[in-house]
């Protein structure tokens, strides 16, 4: 499903910038990765790289999906074959609803692939059905996308159109940061039951609390720019007992 | 005063697709060039004006070649235009079809109708499907009026301003010029002396108006001015809900349109007047494009309440401040307005809110978009009188930069005489951000769609007060105004 081959990133502009330093990651399809590391690794960075943030530039290496070349793709195109990232920081866009925001996106995305729009009865009956399942105030999708609502109300938010876009490459960007237990148990929901032998999932985490919700296949471990150690579930674990400290240049020469 | 001057982003601009320069073929009625007072009679007598219009036309006259001698035509507006040679524009301009103005729909000349459907003008089955009555002013004589006779059931009088004058010289006489007179400025003289149709609402005491009213403007000969003047009355207890949407044709010259309207909101009436301005803005490279210098004003009295509402995408230049006199106790001025500039388009525009009844308060919430060259100036008067005890007004001025080439300057003007008063001004400058872009993409929306409805939605609050159908097409407007300005 994903290659990540050998990736080359810096920020566009500024001169030694160097964020990602070769990174090599293959997500199959239906398999749950789990990417953790400390604050500042890069985590963050490569989650908008694979959406085809252009603040960014690749200076090498490649991200192959389905075995095509990506890295030319504007983000809506990556979209529209399927991909979906949940934001780390969702940006606010006043005046404009949640409920048209997401209709116009499943439509975009019909209209990419030659299907037919949903109807507008269906998308409402949809929609009212997730609002309720992620646990959003009915009120505030009345409101503008996301101005004004706490980071766990834009985090749901982030929920509720992965699973009314249900996309096949779904990368969730600390999605559990900053949120309640209730609030992480509804997110692990939402992660499990769209899991599907179809559907794969990246999940950038900085703690490992969310990986007692949902059990990932395969947990990489991202520092400075680099995927230090890739090992099952239990790799998680260590992290949690011994932090991220016997990863680092600085802890593992101390 | 504040001005501010903000630059954004690098990226190119350029291309700007006019979806409603289509040229009418039709035998048009020309008088000569230039204007004279003669010029003045040959207007009257072809509208067959009686004495006393016509000589409020050649008082007015008088007034404007004094104010021409003077060199007394406004500079002081941030816009910059070579100076036009009022001996070169025709002043009258009418479809020859309908010099004998048409009887019904079915006289109208089948040509006009067509130009007419391809603005989209809810005309015939469709305006009545819309619950819309239309007067369609053609260069400068109104074409056609809907529904009059439904209405006139109800005593609400709708029709052509010509028509006023012969059917309600009272009325006419009693309220033209008492809010705007012909001595008010360089262009509303202009009008006052030429103007050749326009359109004409009285709603009667306690009646409210169960239909939207609608104007349509085109100017569609070449070099032709346009000088209309709509005059509406809501007598006491009324209410009216009036809606203004103009075109013009592509045309490598300039085009003026200088127009009057006057609002008369008598004790516990409501007049709510909506403009969707679309007039040719000139090519992209800034050639032709129409000058839109417009004087609108509404008076309110006691209990009264006057709210503007202004879609501005169109014109070369836009020299326009819909503004309001509360004269009454307890009366309201609105004004709500998004003006867009993109290309080499320049708009000057904003409100006065004079307050000089009690109570009275006014609500001012003015958005300017610029892209391109594109240069938008808010110009903004709060007056307090002496006797505007506890006088309340909010203003909030919002701009919105797409582009490192355009401009964005916010003017207001604020003038306290009376200590109770409260004032409130917010202002901020935004641009659209790449944050946002992104997050709209990476949902799937190409950077088309992600500018068009970041910008719809920061224009929320006004779009929201025009009526529904006005709405979707203020919408449709501001996107084909900015094509090419994103991407
Ligand atoms: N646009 C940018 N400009 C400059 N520095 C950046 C930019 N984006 C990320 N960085 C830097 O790259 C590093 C990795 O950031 P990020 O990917 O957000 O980390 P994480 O998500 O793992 O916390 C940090 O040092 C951050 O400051
Ligand atoms: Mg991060």
């Amino acid at each position: 499903m994903l290659e990540i081959k050998n990736l080359r990133v810096s920020v566009l502009d500024i001169d030694d910038s160097e964020i990602l330093k070769g990174i090599d990651l293959t997500v199959k399809t239906g398999e749950v990765h789990a990417i953790m590391g400390p604050n500042g690794s890069g985590k963050s960075t490569l989650a908008n790289v694979l959406m085809g943030r252009t603040e960014y530039v690749i200076t090498e290496g490649d991200i192959l999906y389905d075995g095509e070349s990506i890295i030319d793709l504007l983000p809506e195109k990556r979209a529209h074959l399927g991909m979906f990232l949940a934001f780390q920081y969702p940006a606010e866009i006043p005046g404009v609803r949640p409920w048209q925001f997401l209709k116009a996106a499943l439509d975009a995305k019909a209209d990419s692939r030659g299907e037919e729009k949903m109807s507008i009865r269906d998308f409402s009956k949809l929609f009212d059905e997730k609002v309720e399942a992620v646990g959003i105030n009915p009120q505030l999708v009345k409101r503008s996308l996301n101005e004004g609502f706490s980071g766990g109300e834009k985090k749901r938010n982030e929920m509720l159109q992965l699973e009314v876009l249900q996309p096949e490459l779904a990368i969730l960007d600390e999605t559990d940061s900053g949120l309640d237990v209730d609030a992480l148990r509804i997110v692990a929901h939402g992660v499990n039951s769209m899991r599907s032998p179809e559907r794969s999932f990246i999940i950038v985490t900085h703690y490992q609390r969310l990986l007692n919700y949902i059990k990932p296949d395969v947990v990489h471990i991202l520092v400075e720019g680099k995927i230090v150690k890739t090992g099952g579930p239990e790799l998680a674990l260590d992290v949690e007992k011994d932090g991220y400290k016997q990863y680092t240049s600085v802890g593992a020469s101390a | 005063m504040a001005t501010q001057n903000t630059i954004s982003r690098k990226s190119d601009m350029s291309g700007q697709e006019y979806q409603w320069g289509f040229v009418t073929d039709i035998e048009t009625d020309l008088a000569p060039r230039g204007l004279s007072e003669d010029i003045v009679r040959l207007i009257s007598s072809k509208k067959g004006e009686p004495e006393w219009m016509l000589e409020w036309r050649l008082k007015a006259y008088r007034h404007w070649v004094k104010l021409n001698d003077a060199e007394s035509e406004p500079e002081w507006a941030n816009v910059k235009y070579p100076k036009i040679d009022y001996q070169d524009i025709y002043y009258y301009a009418a479809p020859k079809s309908v010099t004998e103005a048409p009887k019904s729909l079915d006289d109208v000349d089948p040509e006009m109708l067509a130009t007419f459907e391809k603005l989209g003008i809810p005309l015939q089955e469709r305006a009545k499907l819309a619950g819309i009555a239309v007067d369609a002013v053609f260069d400068s004589v109104s074409v056609a009026t809907t529904f009059e006779k439904q209405l006139g059931e109800l005593g609400i009088i709708f029709c052509s301003f010509s028509e006023a004058v012969k059917n309600h010289p009272d009325l006419v006489k009693k309220y033209l010029g008492s809010v705007v007179p012909y001595t008010d400025n360089f262009f509303a003289s202009l009008n006052a002396a030429v103007f050749s149709d326009g359109s004409f609402a009285y709603i009667p005491p306690g009646v409210r108006c169960p239909i939207e009213l609608m104007t349509y403007f085109r100017i569609n000969t070449a070099d032709t001015g346009q000088f209309e003047r709509t005059l509406i009355i809501a007598d006491e207890g009324a209410y009216v809900s009036y809606l203004e949407g103009c075109t013009a044709p592509f045309r490598k010259t300039h085009q003026l349109h200088a127009a009057v309207v006057e609002l008369v909101a008598l004790d516990d009436s409501e007049i709510k007047y909506s403009t969707i301005q679309n007039w040719f803005p000139g090519t992209p490279e800034g050639e032709g494009g129409v000058f839109n210098f417009v004087t609108k004003r509404g008076r309110a009295d006691k209990n009264a309440k006057i709210s503007w509402t202004q879609v501005e995408t169109g014109s070369a230049i836009t020299w326009k401040y819909p503004s309001v006199i509360l004269k009454g106790d307890n009366s309201v001025g609105e004004f709500f307005s998004v003006a867009l500039t993109n290309n080499y388009q320049q708009a000057d525009t904003g409100t006065k809110m004079i307050h000089i009844g009690k109570n009275t308060k006014s609500t001012i919430v003015a958005k300017g978009i610029s892209a391109g060259h594109g240069n938008n100036t808010y110009r903004g008067q709060v007056q307090i009188m002496p006797g505007a005890e506890n006088a309340v007004n909010h203003t909030q001025c919002d701009s919105l930069l797409i582009g490192d080439k355009c401009g964005a300057h916010t003017v207001p003007y604020i003038e306290v005489r009376n200590p109770t008063a409260r004032l409130e001004h917010e202002a901020s400058t935004s641009k659209v951000s790449d944050e946002q872009l992104f997050y709209l993409r990476a949902r799937g929306l190409s950077e088309e769609e992600a500018h068009h409805m970041i910008i719809t939605g920061w224009s929320r609050e006004v779009f929201q007060e025009l009526p529904f159908e006005f709405a979707l097409e203020a919408n449709q407007l501001l996107k084909v105004s900015l094509e090419g300005a994103v991407g």
